[in-house]
């Protein structure tokens, strides 16, 4: 859509639990400056397209991924490609929030210093002080980064889980269902703060919700029964969707 | 456009159905109250015309009504792509339809002026029902157009308000002779040509109901189609 080369291409990728067909040849770019949404009910193959962008799926005996994703060019199912680095470079934020039981320094910390990304014990304090604060978490856990993750609120943990993507400086963001086991002040925070990461990350975001989509995201997505009906300007498809299923999913009237 | 299949929310299907009711009925009374105006006018009947000066505020309540009914469909169902823009499209042909009743009124209000005592036949009079039988079939159509989301009707609308404009150039000319020869009529002809140019008023007003008609069914501006056309 652009002339700038997006961050991640898929092209033609299929995805396979066995005999079953979840995810269609979907042909999809995911850009640095904008949030993607990917839309659609459940079982429409949204969350596992998703998980093949930073192979989450490979932890799945069953799951059969063709086609090609590239990140930066590079295809990122080419044996060439360390898994471990991949992740790093293309972080997830789940549904649940699921901190270490660790202290809340430790939950940010572990990432960099797993990947060698501090010199030194100042350098990792910088990193998880930056990486709270991107999240938006800073000045409610400053004076108590000893106390443990798992003893935060549900919101203050998916802040957490954020800043934890966040620390090991990844390029892209992957979000599944972010939201949804918030209350709306909680998601109201982590909308704005996918408002802020944007420009930084390429974010692509799973939800359900649909306001929610509309809210955050600059494209979106409409995925039913393994494929790809629509993706366009996010304004677009929620004013003038172009195909007669994104219109009846948007508008209530889905089967 | 439109699957005509209903929302999963069966209220929501209930919501948009009062809508259009709303509409249809608000546009049946300034229908009706063209109608009545031009028959008072043509027979010099004051009480009707008091009639339909007096029905106006039934099609200023039902107004309210829709206003009301829209902010409460937009802040409980979000509605979303031709629904949205259904929704807000009622909401502004509400305010048009509003005032097409105005000017319906203020035909009415002309009528105990026009004709005063021991007035002479001014035949400019036998036109304009016609004129305003082709405003009110406009406005007719173009409501009916809006409740089957029928976005070729819309634009088949549009192109007739230019032979209404044509109708009212013609009745112009016409009333302008007339008072040149018969100069005392003058201040009569002058009403008239105020229900002329009303009359002309409305089919604008229906055309920018085609118009919103066209967006809420297509998605699209009309003027966008008629430009690359």
């Amino acid at each position: 859509m652009t002339d700038i080369p997006s961050k991640m291409s898929a092209r033609g990728v299929s995805v396979f639990y066995g005999d079953k067909q979840a995810v269609k040849d979907v042909s999809i770019d995911i850009d640095m400056d904008k949030v993607t949404a990917f839309i659609g009910p459940s079982g429409c193959g949204k969350s596992t397209f998703l998980r093949t962008l930073n192979r989450m799926n490979d932890t799945i005996a069953s799951a059969r991924v063709t086609g090609d994703i590239m990140l930066d060019g590079e295809n990122i199912y080419s044996s060439a490609m360390d898994v471990v680095q991949l992740r790093a470079r293309v972080g997830m934020v789940f549904q649940k929030p699921n901190p270490f039981p660790k202290s809340i320094f430790e939950n940010v910390a572990y990432g960099p210093r797993i990947h060698g990304l501090a010199a030194s014990k100042s350098e990792l304090e910088a990193i998880v002080e930056r990486s709270l604060k991107r999240a938006g978490l800073w000045e409610e856990v400053k004076d108590r980064l000893q106390d443990s993750g798992t003893a935060l609120s549900g919101g203050q943990q998916q802040r957490l889980c954020i800043a934890r993507a966040i620390a090991v400086d990844p390029e892209v963001i992957l979000m599944d269902e972010p939201a949804s086991a918030l209350d709306p002040i909680a998601t109201a925070k982590i909308e704005e703060l996918i408002h802020e990461l944007r420009g930084r990350y390429a974010i692509a975001i799973v939800t359900h919700n649909m306001q929610q989509a509309a809210r955050v995201s600059q494209r979106t997505a409409f995925f039913h029964l393994g494929t790809l009906v629509e993706y366009g300007e996010t304004d677009q498809i929620f004013t003038t969707p172009r195909e007669e299923r994104t219109k009846d999913y948007i508008t209530g009237r889905y089967g | 456009m439109g699957t005509g299949q209903e929302h999963t929310v069966k209220a929501f299907d209930a919501d948009i159905k009062q809508l259009r009711a709303l509409i249809s009925q608000m546009g049946g009374l300034a229908e009706q109250a063209i109608h009545d105006a031009m028959k008072a006018l043509q027979r010099g009947d004051t009480a009707l015309a008091e009639e339909v000066r007096k029905k106006d505020k039934a099609i200023d309540a039902i107004e309210a009504e829709v206003e009301k009914l829209v902010v409460r469909v937009i802040a409980l169902r979000a509605p979303m792509a031709d629904d949205l823009r259904e929704v807000i499209a009622a909401l502004k042909i509400a305010a048009v339809v509003e005032r097409i009743g105005d000017y319906a009124k203020n035909v009415a209000k002309r009528v105990p002026l026009i004709h005063t005592a021991g007035e002479e036949r001014i035949e400019a009079l036998s036109l304009l029902p016609a004129m305003a039988r082709m405003a009110s079939d406009m406005v007719h159509d173009v409501l009916d157009a809006f409740a089957s989301r029928d976005a070729a009707v819309a634009a088949e609308i549009c192109a007739r308000d230019t032979a209404l404009d044509d109708f009212y150039d013609s009745i112009f000319r016409t009333l302008v002779t007339f008072m040149v020869e018969n100069p005392r009529t003058v201040s009569q002809v002058a009403h008239l040509l105020f229900v002329a140019k009303n009359i002309e008023r409305i089919g604008d007003h229906a055309t920018n109901v085609a118009e919103m008609v066209y967006f809420a069914a297509t998605g699209r501006y009309l003027a966008d189609e008629a430009a690359t056309a």
